[in-house]
């Protein structure tokens, strides 16, 4: 099943590709046009400052996506969910989620979050409760191997919670 | 309930048998093992559904528990097995060993108590760690059947019945923004000493509210630290009923073992004063 839907989302990919007019970043893929905003990022940035120091800032997020993607992409239990995943792309969207839910917006020091939203992103991967899980726990090692404090990690991690509710599709 | 449990595991396994998903739970979100069975802290319980299933999948565990204060023992074990992260059914078996004490309240020396305590638990809303975008809790609604194999016993202490069922509503939260975990229960009870020594008294035996509040911060993702209090009828004339307390260390060593142990104060019990003690709990599961 879930290698149908992939194709069937592989296919809606190259269909787009005729009608792409974002610019694509170097290493990636083209995608269909979607609206760009910051609300896609599906959580608000953060308050405390202090989180993102805990983070170690910009640099320190994109550490932490990049290894998340990475634990993700290699574990046996979740990574057929990447099989067709756009790597580059996904670590590049992950981070600027990241950072704009820990930094705020741009023109405030962060980033801005330029992917699709959590819905689209996650439609048609049939993700379940305990992929969803094993993705959380793979952020936790990624965060601990960062070093960023046990309080610190919660604070992230209830800004994405709620999304578990777009995310997931099978329950 | 066991009709409602095996309609929604039946209706379940019906659409997902080819795709069922063992384990999956994050860590200490299935709770520990509460003293009467079930998903808990220590002598509280709460909303989270037992195992370490999700929504698409059964989880168990099982555990033995041990509690020493001065004049008593109390050892319980039991089984819980948690069905879709939705309905949870358990059994524990407590006893509860006078010891010495036994023969001063000339019960007999090593005179030993034993209490079977049934659940079922139902999780009827909310997601105690994902819904961290609201402040509504994870609410679940509970029976508990209890028997007590002494009827002569606890009928001469005061005791109106040697069985007798509590009615539960639970609520838990994981906040995670302050990695603490929050929880409080209203039970509706007629217990004395939990139903260790028998249902309603001499003195009342009416059913009451009584409540079950925790508090938890989580240290780190594999431990728990926090306290519990419970209050208790009183409706044995003979003995002073006192509400119980305690510290409690939570430990997962991994998603299958864990550890809980605390400093229990159970107050007076049958006479004998200020029973503050240890309390330790191992639980395996799935």
């Amino acid at each position: 099943m879930r290698l149908i839907l992939a194709a069937t989302a592989l296919s809606l990919t190259f269909a787009g590709v005729a009608f792409a007019q974002q610019p694509v970043p170097p290493g990636e893929q083209p995608v269909e046009p979607y609206v760009q905003s910051n609300a896609n990022a599906g959580a608000t940035p953060m308050k405390d400052k202090a989180v993102l120091e805990a983070f170690h800032g910009k640099d320190g997020i994109a550490r932490i996506t990049s290894d998340l993607v990475d634990r993700n992409i290699s574990d046996p239990r979740i990574k057929d969910i990447f099989a067709t995943a756009d790597i580059v792309r996904l670590k590049r969207t992950l981070s600027e989620q990241f950072c704009y839910i820990l930094a705020g917006p741009a023109s405030d020091g962060g980033c801005d979050y330029t992917g699709k939203d959590m819905s689209a992103t996650h439609q048609y991967q049939g993700i379940t409760p305990r992929d969803f899980n094993i993705l959380v726990e793979n952020l936790q090692k990624a965060m601990d191997k960062e070093g960023v404090p046990f309080a610190a990690q919660n604070k992230l991690l209830a800004k994405l919670a709620p999304m578990s509710r777009q995310v997931i599709e099978r329950r | 309930m066991a009709a409602v449990a095996a309609t929604l595991a039946f209706g379940s396994s019906a659409v997902q048998a080819a795709e069922a998903e063992p384990g999956g739970k994050l860590l200490l979100t299935g709770g520990v093992s509460a003293l009467e069975g079930g998903g808990g802290g220590g002598v509280a319980t709460w909303a989270l559904i037992g195992g370490n299933e999700t929504s698409r999948g059964v989880g168990g565990s099982v555990h033995a528990t041990y509690v020493n204060v001065p004049d008593y023992e109390l050892r319980s074990a039991g089984v819980t097995l948690g069905l879709f992260d939705r309905v949870e059914l358990s059994l524990a078996r407590q006893d509860f060993d006078t010891g010495a004490t036994g023969a001063k309240l000339g019960l007999g020396q090593g005179f030993t108590f034993k209490q079977t305590v049934a659940g079922v638990k139902v999780r009827l809303l909310g997601d105690a760690v994902y819904d961290q975008d609201t402040w509504l809790p994870q609410v679940a609604v509970g029976v508990q059947f209890k028997q007590n194999d002494q009827p002569a016993i606890v009928r001469a202490v005061g005791a109106q019945d040697d069985t007798g069922i509590d009615y539960y509503a639970a609520a838990t939260k994981v906040l995670l923004d302050r990695s603490l975990v929050v929880s409080g229960a209203v039970r509706l009870t007629k217990a004395n000493q939990t139903g260790l020594l028998g249902f309603g008294g001499d003195k009342h035996d009416r059913y009451g509210a009584q409540f079950e509040g925790s508090a938890g911060w989580l240290v780190s993702k594999r431990l728990l630290v926090g306290a519990e209090y419970r209050t208790k009828p009183d409706n044995l004339g003979f003995a002073k009923e006192d509400d119980w307390a305690d510290v409690f260390v939570a430990y997962a060593f991994s998603k299958t073992l864990s550890v809980t142990a605390a400093y229990a104060d159970l107050g007076d019990i049958a006479t004998f004063k200020n029973q503050r003690g240890l309390y330790v709990s191992l639980q395996a599961g799935f």
